[in-house]
């Protein structure tokens, strides 16, 4: 075990991914000589040369259209985007392409292609290095969608995402890439998917987040003890596959359920969050599942702070849902 | 005739080099283009009967398919688009494989997924299409570069049309194999309408090819209803990929002599006038004049030939017919390797519907 910091046991992970397999490969800009932007790629170029650490041009689509036709040939590429703001350009090819190959080839063709991209705000970066689009990628049939809120999960993650037969959306919370540590296990080990990761045990109500909103929601947890009231916190980890059961059961035993995430909340995963609950934990429900998201606007530069879900508004939703019953 | 753009490093490209097609490969490529135009006449009118849903026809694409496909090897992999269905045929998927996917039977290798056309056949290297435009470009250079990983001495090769030149993926595509000299060929098939849109309405460029010189590789227009010209510049191309020289765009001037698809009425965009002077240069009609000079063919060994393939693409086609639907519950098939429990939840659901009644399997 070593203490590092999230975005290091990013790098762990691709390095052991790499050390594994010779088909393990990195694509992306600025991925190579310079280590990535974030450094989430360094020394990886001086280990594995620049056939497997493979600076790109500047075309998103480029890198994830060239990562898919490595898939198709059997290579196992994990393409980084910059920031997932920067990703729609290669949207086509991840949606209509990426996400189809298996269906519809009729299961002749499978393309595995990690595509790694931090995401999410808090770091003044603005409308266009700070938002939250998971949900466009849990909607799309075909995609697995994962996001860390730990180093030891950063890694066990995408482990288990390169060795997964299927394209995944590794989304890395880059506003706590550098201010969560935490111990990391050495050599190879998988954080399954589709399982979540019960931070906290409560009784009284389950704040359901992923990502950089774990940290905030543990705080609110700690505030919230104060005044009496147990709150659970559930990572879920991964969106895609979402682990219903774990969900259903936190609510049937708390009752009353927050859903926290920094994206929008229309049609943002709260929504299905709330919907799968509507369905499937009503009867268990003893006040109504509330949302603390980010707002429908853009996001915010100057103002990044009244955008984001903070400890406050989880507190404040979660005694609302307490004391309404 | 081939005649290189104006690109300076061309010239050093010895395209005389390359092998011609031998007389009897002439002819069997002369059977390929008529099997092509025969299965376009058929599934044109397959189509208008409610017999199967869609169709991209070829017509006046032939010689620029089976040309470009005859110079290539097994292993090569070629990506097409939808219109692709001679490349197909040359690359040895049979009849009724074609036409078990243009009818959505239980014995389409791609399970009634995808509309008409919009097949794959991995035995033959022949990737799945889909229908946006341009996006097979950049796989194609993503599997060079996995090909060049490899050593694998193999090229791919993407097909697409006069439209796809404006495209994100040709733009980026080409830009990545420049940068990475891979071994691709890019087989613009130009056949002057992308729908409605005419080609100097796609791009103020004189010709296609020439965009290559901006990614720093040749570009070549080729008279695309000249068999053996095709046929040498691709093989050309294929050389330069194998020897490290990089990848090579080729234009095929050619002409959709109709309509864009089963939903596409040209009328509205082009005249017959203008249609009837590109049927003079059908490529069908050039090479059965070259085989007929060459003695090869003659009219009765002509006639036969168009009997026995409409036979047999007739067979094709009531066999496919035969092969029982597709059972229904693969529609939740081939999502992921392995279903996650939400599908396996919705299988369940659709189950018990389909017991109870509620919905005709």
């Amino acid at each position: 075990m070593t203490e590092m910091t999230l975005v290091q046991a990013v790098n762990r992970g691709l390095a052991e991914a790499m050390r594994q397999d010779p088909d393990v490969l990195i694509l992306g800009e600025d991925v190579g000589v310079n280590g990535g932007v974030f450094r989430a790629t360094e020394g990886l170029f001086k280990e594995f040369g620049a056939d497997r650490v493979i600076d790109t041009p500047l075309s998103e689509t480029g890198i994830v259209g060239a990562a898919i036709g490595m898939a198709l040939y059997g290579l196992k590429p994990i393409a980084e985007i910059q920031f997932l703001d920067f990703i729609y350009p290669a949207f086509d090819q991840i949606v209509s392409e990426l996400a189809k190959f298996r269906y519809r080839s009729g299961g002749q063709y499978p393309c595995h292609v990690v595509i790694r991209a931090p995401y999410g705000g808090g770091v003044k970066g603005g409308l266009y290095h700070s938002q939250s689009t998971e949900a466009y990628f849990a909607h799309t049939a075909g995609l697995k969608v994962a996001i860390p809120s730990t180093p030891a999960d950063a890694k066990g993650l995408l482990l288990t995402a390169v060795h997964d037969a299927d394209p995944v959306m590794f989304l890395e919370p880059k506003r706590i890439y550098r201010s969560v540590t935490g111990e990391v296990p050495e050599g190879d080990y998988r954080v399954p998917f589709g399982e979540v990761r019960v931070v906290r045990e409560g009784t009284d109500v389950s704040l359901f987040a992923y990502g950089a909103m774990i940290p905030s929601s543990v705080e609110a947890a700690d505030t919230l003890a104060k005044e009496g009231i147990s709150a659970e916190v559930i990572d879920l980890r991964t969106l895609v596959p979402l682990d219903e059961r774990a969900v259903v059961a936190s609510v049937e035993k708390t009752g009353r359920a927050v859903i926290v995430h920094e994206a929008a909340r229309f049609c943002g995963f709260g929504a299905e969050m709330a919907a799968i609950l509507a369905e499937r934990a009503f009867y268990s429900l003893k006040a109504p599942v509330a949302r603390v998201t980010g707002f429908d606007t853009p996001f915010p530069y100057a103002l990044e702070n009244v955008y984001l879900p903070g400890t406050d508004r989880i507190v404040h939703a979660a005694r609302a849902t307490v004391r309404s019953t | 005739m081939v005649y290189v753009t104006s690109v300076p490093r061309v010239s050093a490209v010895g395209i005389e080099e390359t092998s011609e097609l031998s007389p009897s490969a002439r002819l069997e490529a002369y059977r390929w283009m008529v099997t092509a135009r025969v299965a376009d006449e058929r599934c044109l009118s397959l189509q208008r009967q409610g017999r199967i849903g869609f169709y991209a026809p070829l017509a006046g694409q032939e010689a620029a398919q089976v040309g470009a496909t005859l110079a290539l090897r097994p292993e090569d992999w070629v990506f097409p688009a939808y219109r692709e269905l001679a490349v197909a045929l040359v690359r040895g998927v049979p009849l009724s494989e074609i036409f078990d996917q243009l009818v959505g039977n239980s014995r389409d290798q791609i399970k009634g997924r995808q509309m008409p056309n919009h097949f794959g056949f991995r035995a033959q290297n022949f990737v799945v299409a889909s229908s946006p435009i341009g996006t097979q470009i950049t796989h194609a250079v993503g599997s060079a570069m996995a090909a060049q990983r490899r050593h694998d001495p193999i090229v791919t090769i993407a097909f697409f049309g006069d439209g796809a030149t404006s495209s994100n993926d040709f733009h980026a595509g080409l830009n990545f194999a420049g940068v990475f000299r891979t071994p691709t060929i890019f087989f613009c098939q130009n056949n002057q309408w992308a729908i409605s849109l005419p080609r100097e309405r796609q791009t103020h460029s004189a010709t296609l090819a020439e965009k290559a010189k901006a990614y720093g590789f040749p570009g070549f227009v080729v008279d695309g209803n000249d068999l053996a010209a095709v046929y040498r510049t691709v093989g050309e191309a294929r050389r330069r990929a194998l020897t490290g020289e990089g990848p090579t765009l080729i234009e095929a001037q050619v002409y959709r002599l109709g309509p864009h698809s089963t939903s596409d009425d040209p009328h509205r965009y082009r005249s017959d006038a203008e249609v009837a002077e590109a049927r003079l240069r059908d490529p069908l009609h050039r090479l059965k004049t070259e085989l007929l000079a060459t003695g090869q063919l003659d009219e009765t060994g002509d006639q036969k030939l168009w009997e026995s393939i409409r036979a047999g693409v007739a067979r094709a086609i009531e066999e496919s017919e035969q092969v029982p639907p597709l059972d229904p519950h693969t529609v939740f098939d081939d999502v992921f390797a392995v279903p996650i429990s939400r599908l396996e939840e919705e299988r369940a659901d659709y189950d018990s519907l389909v017991r109870n009644g509620g919905s005709k399997p």
